[in-house]
């Protein structure tokens, strides 16, 4: 059962209570009351549209046959299949037959990597930026052991990769070029016109990794000469666990799965049709009149986070910037931290602080954009959703700014800042 | 990260906060691992028995969840006792005084045990 949405005032009220009787900080308190959840960490991953769910539970316990299957139950579950993968092919101007379903944005960044390296055996070099998804990095990382050379790109200060970086870096062992599209950390939207220009005139592969602007910002493959592109469902309300892989005809990988040769023999195994279906679904349903909504909504964050003194937006300022994105430094105290006092007000973000990592590693991202590592500590990321009202903005916006006025008078560097001046 | 009761108790409402003016002694330490910092103020006064004790003290951290609970801990542990027994504050026992802390946030209470002994070595040297 989801929990049940209250209204900001009585989340208030709750928190008079807490306050009142600390005892109840016990997290079972917030069960108990169904305090409300302002949930902003959908770039992690987003709540499951009922549309999708509806979808996905024909397909566990009515269609439920595999799609190699050649009888009515194998039939009903592969025209659920290929209907998906239209949806998804249309969504980026693809064809069907380009689109290769996986287990999520992990395996489809690595299926292109190693895939694309284990098949030629006469280019080995990777360009790529410091600001990818560990799964590209640490593909890359491993690729580099097996004989792959890579070049990692640096980024500017908003996180945009210099266009000339890439065309100086191609050469003749040059076998592709990944980007990100969307940043999963600051936002920032790489110009795919300009970087699939780029690999066309040089005659090298491009591969993105779409999974955080998958429908959110435009992708045409046609237009942007792309030729693979990683996508996955869980960033767009639908399940977690699904993904695919565009692979432009003509383009030869090679598995990473060997088996029974389901997706033309570039991933075996059972295709996971509810998943599949639900990913679909997820796709089918979305709409820009949403991304409108939450541009609006991202802005009026952006604004009311600035009118905070000493804050410092994280990435572009513009439209080339997530729909959903929001990360910011508040000088002086730890993001970790701030995390942990929204979460005690029922809202749930995230931060490249090296203190909330399981390794106490900071963001290589934010580190790349040239942030000192005590700036990187002090930031939060904010990532809303379509389901993202106004009302948790403005909570979420009177909120922050008493954590971070209490954080502050907590902190010996506010301090240092002031006598410097 | 998820944290136990106590610990959120006291990153949520942390006790002695701020800062002492004309303190005897302040500690301040770096984390370089975390890049955490903790300042520690403290006023000393002779007690009945004419030994030495913490009259007052006050943190102020830079710092995560479990670096806030852990200054604020070991000011709430230190505060009233002789410094002799101030010094021999372990970071287990602030740990433990927080019904624990999670594994990786042990250097946490390294730092504050850390600033408390320079605070009191800074008095020493006096």
């Amino acid at each position: 059962m989801p929990l049940k949405i209250v209204d900001v005032k009585s989340v208030e009220s709750e928190n008079n209570i807490l306050r009142k009787f600390p005892i109840f900080y016990h997290t079972n308190f917030r069960r108990i009351v169904k305090m409300k959840v302002v949930y902003f960490d959908n770039a992690a991953t987003t709540k499951v549209d009922e549309r999708v769910i509806r979808k996905m539970l024909i397909c566990f316990n009515k269609k439920y046959g595999n799609a190699s299957s050649k009888h009515e139950k194998g039939r009903e579950a592969k025209i659920e299949l290929e209907k998906a993968r239209r949806i998804i092919a249309k969504s980026i101007n693809a064809k069907s037959k380009e689109i290769y379903f996986t287990s999520g944005g992990t395996e489809s960044n690595n299926l292109a990597l190693k895939g694309l390296f284990f098949q030629n055996k006469e280019k080995n070099h990777i360009i790529t930026t410091k600001i990818e998804h560990d799964c590209v990095l640490n593909t890359c990382k491993w690729l580099e052991t097996q004989g792959a050379e890579v070049t990692y790109l640096d980024v500017d200060e908003k996180g945009f990769v210099n266009s000339k970086d890439i065309e100086n870096s191609i050469k003749k062992k040059t076998l592709v070029v990944s980007i990100i599209h969307g940043n999963n950390e600051i936002g920032t939207i790489q110009d795919l016109d300009d970087i699939g220009e780029i690999c066309r005139g040089k005659n090298v592969l491009f591969h993105t990794d779409a999974c955080q602007s998958y429908t959110k910002t435009g992708i045409n493959v046609k237009k942007q000469n792309i030729d693979l592109i990683t996508l996955n469902a869980h960033k767009i309300h639908g399940p977690k666990g699904v993904g695919a892989l565009y692979i432009k005809k003509g383009t030869e990988i090679t598995p990473l799965f060997h088996g029974g040769n389901q997706e033309s023999g570039k991933r075996s195994g059972t295709e996971d049709i509810p998943g599949i279906a639900g990913f679909g679904k997820a796709v089918k349903i979305s709409n820009f009149k949403e991304v409108k909504k939450m541009k609006e909504l991202r802005d009026k964050i952006i604004n009311g986070l600035e009118k905070i003194p000493l804050v410092n937006l994280n990435g572009p300022k513009t439209e080339k910037r997530l729909c959903n994105n929001i990360n910011i430094s508040f000088n002086n105290i730890e993001g970790e931290a701030v995390g942990g006092y929204l979460e005690s007000k029922g809202v749930y973000t995230s931060t490249g602080s090296a203190c909330a990592s399981n390794t106490l590693k900071q963001s290589h991202v934010l580190s790349a954009i040239g942030l000192s590592p005590i700036k990187v500590n002090s930031s939060i990321r904010i990532s809303i959703s379509k389901y993202t009202t106004e009302e948790e903005v403005d909570y979420f916006l009177k909120t922050i700014n008493k954590i971070v006025n209490k954080l502050r008078k907590i902190s010996p560097l506010i301090i240092r800042e002031k006598s410097k001046k | 990260m998820k944290y136990n009761k106590k610990i959120l108790k006291h990153f949520l409402h942390p006790k002695n906060v701020g800062e002492i003016k004309n303190p005897d002694a302040i500690g301040k330490v770096g984390n370089p691992v975390c890049g955490d910092i903790i300042e520690i103020y403290i006023k000393v006064d002779k007690s009945k028995k004419g030994e030495k004790i913490i009259k007052d003290i006050k943190f102020k951290t830079f710092g995560c969840a479990a670096a806030i609970a852990t200054s604020s801990m070991i000011t709430e542990i230190a505060k009233g006792k002789t410094l002799d027994k101030v010094k021999k504050i372990t970071n287990k026992e602030v740990a433990n005084s927080l019904d624990g802390l999670p594994q990786i946030k042990m250097h946490c209470s390294n730092l504050a045990s850390d600033a408390l002994k320079k605070a009191i070595e800074n008095y020493e040297k006096k």
